[in-house]
């Protein structure tokens, strides 16, 4: 047992390693609040070309949502940051990242925001045409609303996996908590620091996973 | 018919063609409406009397016609139907409130961001047109909140609110309980004698026979019959119309 704690649970060597645990945690923050909010906005973008009348337009986010979902996020990742350079545009560490997220993490919020639209009824849009709203009225305060509140449980779920996924940022050397917490592991010989890391983790995302299950059990309870 | 010479009809629809697939729905439906009348509109189901109602405010575009409202070219392109849709209010069968919004909320939502009313001004005039339809006190209900008949009224408020020349009524209480109605119907018929332009598509035939100006019997996407509710319930002309009064009234 003592070796166990020893191996796992050192709160030593925890306190030693928390000034970059803390930097690291510090940017896995940054990066979960850049790539949240762009990956929302590819995906209601990627929502709405998805239900264009033009059929071309509905071909193209076809494609995208095809495209990103099947390519790894990491490899994206990496072909952006080191790949793009040669066709000229370095885009940087965060920029690549930014772009990322947005075409990946925008692929799955726009298959979930697609869904939650279908599940709006035809008769919602249609009374807001007969009163005289506009196609792109009637999707701001008639449809998307519902969408988004019908949905909600998996926008959640998704954000969740997203902020997760964030750890990916460090093969592009940006030192997010997973990488801090491993360089911490390779000096001391230890997992303690990675064991701080699951905590960390756990905490940050724990509220929203609370939440999802609870507005899982609503959606239930007015089903039923 | 009042009003039958004083003014051109504010409806005036000729020739309406309208195909769904290998379905022809409407096959060169003609229809008038005079202003302050109110025209009903019954016949079997798939007659295309709801497609017909639709294509007067254009939610379908007829494949072949004329639509003209209140003097506007519905089916032209130059036309901008969202404006041409506020002069043209429609009551749903299923209500298609918003359920995200307070009966308020339902109703202002298009006096703001169509007739660009401030806020102020918009709950005014909610508050008018649900106290119009006996639902003042219910402002701040959601629709989940209400029963059917008060949310088919908070809808028949949501389309008044824009004034409107020209009220649609697709079988408005189809999808009410018996006991509400009434309810609906006398909103209907105080909308009726405050001189609204109505076309009504219903099975409500007791209505018909008390407020109607004119009847129009439609079968198989044609209008086969239009006339006076006496005629049309008492002495049909056409067989078909006969025998569809006849199972109604069995009801």
């Amino acid at each position: 047992m003592d070796d166990f704690v020893q191996a796992f649970l050192n709160l030593d060597i925890i306190s030693q390693a928390s000034p970059i645990l803390w930097r690291g945690l510090w940017q896995t923050l940054l990066l979960a609040v850049m790539v949240v909010p762009l990956g929302l906005i590819g995906g209601v973008i990627l929502a709405l070309l998805s239900t264009a009348p033009l059929r071309w337009v509905r071909i193209l986010a076809a494609g995208w949502v095809d495209l990103f979902r099947a390519i790894p996020p990491l490899v994206l990742l990496v072909f952006l940051y080191a790949g793009l350079p040669f066709a000229g545009l370095d885009v940087g560490a965060w920029g690549a990242v930014a772009i990322g997220f947005f075409l990946n993490t925008g692929a799955y919020y726009g298959e979930v925001l697609r869904a939650g639209i279908d599940s709006v009824p035809r008769g919602q849009t249609e009374a807001a045409r007969s009163t005289g709203l506009s196609q792109a009225q009637t999707l701001a305060f008639v449809v998307l609303p519902q969408a988004v509140r019908n949905v909600m449980p998996d926008l959640i779920s998704n954000t969740v996996e997203v902020v997760k996924l964030t750890s990916i940022a460090s093969v592009v050397a940006l030192p997010e908590l997973l990488f801090q917490a491993r360089q911490a592991q390779n000096v001391t010989y230890n997992a303690s620091p990675i064991v701080a890391a699951a905590v960390a983790y756990f905490l940050l995302l724990w509220p929203l996973v609370r939440l999802m299950s609870r507005l899982e059990n609503k959606a239930m309870a007015g089903r039923g | 018919m009042r009003n039958a010479h004083s003014s051109p009809p504010i409806v005036q629809a000729h020739g309406l063609w309208k195909r769904f697939g290998a379905l022809t729905v409407l096959k060169g439906v003609d229809l008038e409406v005079a202003e302050k009348q109110l025209v009903f509109i019954i016949g079997p189901s798939g007659s295309g009397k709801s497609t017909l109602l639709r294509c007067l405010n254009r939610l379908e575009t007829p494949d072949d016609g004329a639509i003209t409202i209140d003097g506007i070219n519905l089916l032209s392109p130059k036309t901008d139907i969202n404006k041409a849709r506020q002069r043209i209010g429609m009551v749903f069968q299923s209500f298609n409130l918003y359920p995200h919004m307070t009966a308020r909320q339902n109703v202002t939502l298009a006096l703001r961001k169509v007739l660009g009313r401030g806020k102020e001004e918009a709950d005014i005039a909610a508050r008018h047109a649900l106290d119009r339809v006996g639902l003042g006190e219910r402002m701040d209900h959601f629709p989940a909140q209400l029963s059917g008949g008060q949310q088919q009224r908070v809808a028949i408020a949501r389309a008044i609110a824009l004034e409107p020349r020209v009220m649609l009524f697709d079988e408005p209480t189809s999808a009410l309980d018996p006991e509400l109605v009434g309810g609906v119907l006398s909103v209907m018929r105080e909308l009726r004698e405050s001189g609204m332009t109505m076309v009504v598509v219903s099975h409500e035939m007791a209505f018909a026979r008390a407020a109607a100006d004119t009847v129009i019997f439609m079968a198989d996407g044609e209008k086969l019959e239009e006339g006076p509710p006496a005629q049309i319930f008492e002495q049909p002309q056409h067989e078909r119309t006969r025998s569809f009064i006849r199972q109604i009234d069995r009801h």
